[in-house]
């Protein structure tokens, strides 16, 4: 690794970005003391990874990559051996475990051996354990990866909760559906170093303005021209749409429905398109995310 | 060390030593060579080769048997060490061991915990070998006394194996790798006195079985069961237990220190 310089806020969730082969991993094993550092600087939590490795270990939760349980231990089981290797009291050891297999939905399915539990199960009961000392940071090693959809949702809306409570989150992930979903700040790495960091708005703001495509059904494509020229630049896109990207952002959306509508012109679809973190990560680094295109699609979750 | 270092310290090496029992006992892979097998073996060179205590210069012992035991106690010993090691390099294949990495805890109990784990199971093969002896007609000359001495020395031992194959692990990560020695432990105990006086060996089994610490601790565990407790059988198993323990220590030490810094 070389190049990188981060900084993540306390309370925030901070997406890290990157393809397979990045160093993403590799920095969340440094970061969370599993993978001595030869050279730099890092701090959790107040902790210097090298000369308070012990401090660093108590303030962290850590979820990696390959959920790793032991297939041979139930849920409960693992869960209390993770309290006492945080050094809770064996009583709050088992009030600690109880509350988070019932909030992660395991209760029914704790006194199985985990080898029968589903990938997504799985994924919940790491997130679980990584939480019973109630640790200020949260590592999470793509979380989601190799989950279907819904596993997927249920994880992220987990992930929002925690981070609701207060807990710093650092998200690695190659999904850039998920880093724009869950972080508040995005950092992409490539080939070992940095090359974005921002919010995910602002990074998308960087490569280019938000923009309409319309379909007009009686073909008044110049008219249309000569209204939208006042909100941005005008263009013909694919399947006769008329396209204009907004000077002023999503914000230019009403005034430009509200200006057709006073010309009298009809309009048979409107579609505001943003632009991605796909887009971010092909403008910052001259190719696509292999990871996300993988990925299978993800509805939103509701609010 | 201090006082609260020191509960951390036990609370884990309990902790994870309870869990590496409680998985020796759900994969019947890992039990079931460090029972059946040496029970195997014992029985086949008790019938097969019971005609050797004829031999002039054989021990005076009060059956076959007794004499056998500790070659048969060992073997399991022996084997109880390699299955630890596999497990603990099946921890390290499936990440387990990252999540016990980053967890508040010495690191060292990683290996404790398991090495006490095959403590226990070492003490259990003792359990077992003196009860067929017993069921067997076999006596423990030495009394409760030394059957408790020869229970001592194996759980001491089987420590000693595990940490052997222990360095092997974290070394490579690789439970095949620990596996790999599965015919070494065979070669160590039969150029040892295991299952045949060293004075009656020939040459040069003989001279490797002088030098060979496999001998020392056979000898340690049989002679409470064939004759009267002697201190000098037991030091030298003691001794013997140590010197390996040390070179098991080292290695394992600087394997672990080894996986810590490149991951």
């Amino acid at each position: 690794m070389a190049g990188i310089d981060l900084e993540v806020a306390e309370g925030e969730i901070y997406g890290f970005l990157g393809p397979n082969g990045a160093g993403k991993t590799t920095t969340v094993r440094m970061l969370c003391t599993l993978l001595r550092p030869t050279g730099g600087q890092a701090t959790v939590a107040g902790h210097d990874v090298l000369a308070d490795s012990a401090g660093v270990r108590r303030a962290i939760g850590v979820a990696l990559q390959e959920a790793a349980l032991d297939p041979l231990m139930t849920g409960r089981e693992l869960m209390r051996l993770q309290a006492t290797l945080h050094g809770l009291s064996k009583r709050e050891g088992r009030t600690r475990a109880e509350r988070l297999l019932d909030r992660v939905g395991l209760v029914d399915a704790a006194d199985r051996r985990v080898g029968t539990y589903s990938g997504g199960m799985k994924r919940r009961l790491d997130l679980a354990t990584a939480l019973v000392h109630e640790p200020r940071v949260l590592f999470l090693d793509e979380p989601t990866t190799g989950l279907d959809p819904v596993s997927r949702l249920t994880i992220w809306e987990e992930v929002r909760k925690l981070n609701d409570e207060g807990t710093t989150v650092f998200l690695t992930t190659q999904y850039l559906e998920e880093a724009d979903q869950l972080a508040d700040r995005v950092g992409i790495i490539d080939e070992g170093s940095m090359a974005a960091e921002g919010t995910p708005a602002a990074l998308k703001a960087e490569v280019g303005s938000p923009h309409l495509d319309l379909a007009l059904p009686d073909g008044d494509s110049s008219r249309a021209g000569e209204v939208l020229s006042q909100f941005g630049t005008v263009g013909e896109g694919e399947n006769g749409f008329v396209t204009v990207t907004l000077r002023d952002g999503a914000i230019g959306v009403a005034p430009v429905v509200r200006a057709l509508d006073e010309a009298g012109i009809a309009v048979a679809s409107l579609d505001l398109v943003q632009p991605s973190l796909d887009d971010v990560f092909v403008a910052k680094t001259g190719r696509r995310l292999e990871g996300d295109d993988a990925a299978e699609p993800v509805l939103a979750p509701a609010a | 060390m201090s006082r609260s270092g020191l509960l951390v310290f036990v609370r884990a090496v309990v902790a994870l030593g309870g869990r590496s029992i409680r998985q020796t006992f759900r994969k019947p892979q890992f039990l079931a060579p460090i029972f059946v097998f040496p029970t195997l073996v014992l029985a086949v060179n008790t019938g097969a080769t019971s005609a050797g205590r004829e031999i002039p210069g054989f021990p005076e012992v009060a059956g076959f048997l007794d004499f056998e035991l500790a070659g048969g106690m060992i073997q399991a010993t022996m084997l109880a060490g390699v299955s630890g090691g596999i497990a603990l390099a099946a921890d390290i294949e499936m990440g387990f061991t990252d999540r016990l990495i980053a967890a508040p805890i010495p690191r060292s109990t990683i290996v404790l915990g398991r090495l006490a784990a095959t403590a226990v199971l070492g003490a259990l093969v003792g359990v077992w070998f003196v009860l067929i002896g017993l069921l067997f007609g076999a006596e423990v000359q030495a009394g409760p006394l030394g059957a408790l001495v020869v229970l001592v020395l194996v759980f001491m031992a089987a420590a000693v194996f595990g940490g052997l194959t222990a360095a092997i692990a974290l070394k490579s990560g690789s439970p095949s790798s620990v596996q790999g020695i599965f015919p070494l432990t065979f070669v160590l105990v039969f150029l040892s006195s295991a299952f045949f006086p060293r004075a009656l060996l020939v040459e040069p089994a003989r001279t490797i079985a002088d030098y060979n610490p496999m001998s020392y601790i056979v000898e340690g565990f049989r002679e409470p069961i064939v004759a009267d407790l002697t201190l000098g059988a037991s030091l030298a198993c003691l001794a013997a237990v140590a010197l390996l323990g040390a070179i098991g220590a080292a290695l394992s030490g600087l394997a672990l220190r080894s996986r810590l810094r490149n991951g």
